[in-house]
């Protein structure tokens, strides 16, 4: 346990500190975000309807920036042979790194989120519910972003190979969570695409840490 | 504390050594020399856990390998996994604290490696005979008994190698083991084994 919370501090610092992150996937998505609607052509109304989806599209494309940084470079400078070394299964270390990145990554953007949403034209009063989607699907990003990140190990050109490999993987929270929205929007209760959001991160906290750690493994090899 | 029995390694197609044996004991160093590519690192690399060797076995007395690696062995490599944008003074703490080192044994590290004065500078700023002395702590501050080097004197200058030499003793002396790929002489009393022939 000891040794898990020397590897969080240690992710957290690295998430949070040199590279920028947070700000940096946070600046990449007001940048989407904004792009839309001048690219839309100044037409506020039109861009109602498919708000929630453009949020959610620039929210998986933003996760993907910092991945690279997850496994690549202590794959590197050696220090996931450190990692592979310490008292805890590779697997768990797997999953702390992963957390971190959404503390790191996945927090900040969640708070972003709603403002966003709302200058695409949502109502405002629909902002908590952007920020909890956000939240909830930030874990699922950052549990299969791992997993995209450990499979990309030791490829020449990795962070395009995460974002191929990663992108397919974002389809089901990203429908989920755009659905959360649409359904609200129309009256309805947004429950049952949380669910599914939810059920997606239950299911990628599962598959990632062993085929995350086996990828490692791989690399290493 | 080691035996390697048969072991056989092949990287890619080419096959690196056939059947190798080697016991390594508590107290005892071992030179591993040989030509450059003729599988040191990737021997070491296979002892740690990093590599699956193709045949033979590596047992390691009274833990089984997982237990081992989780514990027991200590890895320092070419890449010394530090980070160069954060401080001497946290990459320290998170490698020796990941291993098992408390902070007493943090700070005898730091002491007997005289690392003090390095340890407010950010990584990248430090040469690469103080990377090693830094990336070096980890094993004097967490006590593991199976030193696996790679290596470890290639920047180090006479006077850093005669006193690592003093650092691997007092480790033999209180019953681990070192094994280490060099190409020099190892600084303590070795037995010399040579791979690839």
């Amino acid at each position: 346990m000891r040794a898990l919370l020397i590897l969080w501090r240690r992710e957290l610092a690295l998430a949070w500190g040199g590279g920028g992150g947070p700000l940096l996937a946070c600046g990449f998505f007001l940048c989407l975000t904004a792009l839309v609607p001048l690219a839309a052509g100044g037409d506020p109304a039109g861009l109602r309807p498919v708000a929630g989806g453009i949020a959610w599209l620039a929210l998986a494309l933003s996760s993907i920036l910092s991945l690279e940084r997850l496994f690549e470079r202590d794959l590197e400078d050696g220090a996931l042979d450190l990692i592979t070394l310490g008292p805890a299964p590779l697997e768990l270390a797997v999953v702390v790194k992963a957390l971190a990145q959404w503390l790191a990554v996945g927090g900040p953007l969640a708070l972003t989120a709603p403002l966003a949403a709302v200058t695409l034209g949502l109502p405002p009063a629909h902002a908590p519910l952007v920020a909890l989607s956000a939240l909830i699907g930030g874990l699922g990003f950052a549990l299969t972003g791992a997993l995209g990140a450990a499979l990309a190990l030791g490829a020449k050109r990795g962070g395009l190979l995460i974002a191929v490999v990663v992108l397919p993987l974002f389809i089901p929270p990203v429908v989920f969570g755009a659905g959360a929205l649409e359904r609200t929007a129309n009256g309805l209760s947004p429950a049952p695409a949380l669910a599914f959001l939810a059920a997606y991160v239950l299911f990628a906290a599962v598959v990632t840490p062993f085929a995350g750690a086996a990828a490692i493994r791989n690399a290493q090899g | 504390m080691l035996t390697v029995s048969g072991l056989s390694l092949i990287r890619g197609e080419r096959v690196l050594f056939r059947d190798f044996d080697l016991a390594l004991a508590s107290g005892e160093a071992v030179a591993l020399t040989g030509a450059n590519g003729a599988g040191k690192t990737s021997l070491l690399r296979a002892l740690a856990g990093f590599l699956r060797p193709e045949a033979g076995a590596i047992a390691f007395a009274d833990v089984d390998p997982t237990e081992a690696r989780a514990k027991h062995i200590h890895w320092l490599g070419h890449l010394d996994g530090l980070k160069g944008a954060r401080r001497a003074r946290e990459e320290l703490a998170f490698q020796a604290e990941w291993l098992g080192a408390d902070a007493a044994g943090v700070a005898a590290a730091v002491d007997v490696l005289a690392l003090e004065p390095l340890l407010d500078l950010e990584v990248r700023k430090l040469s690469a005979g103080q990377r090693r002395r830094l990336a070096f702590a980890r094993l004097v501050a967490a006590p593991r008994p199976i030193w696996l080097l790679d290596e470890p004197f290639a920047p180090l200058d006479a006077r850093w190698r005669a006193a690592l030499g003093l650092i691997m003793q007092a480790h033999l002396d209180k019953g681990g083991a070192i094994l280490a790929a060099v190409h020099d002489p190892l600084p303590v009393p070795a037995r010399a084994v040579e791979i690839g022939r």
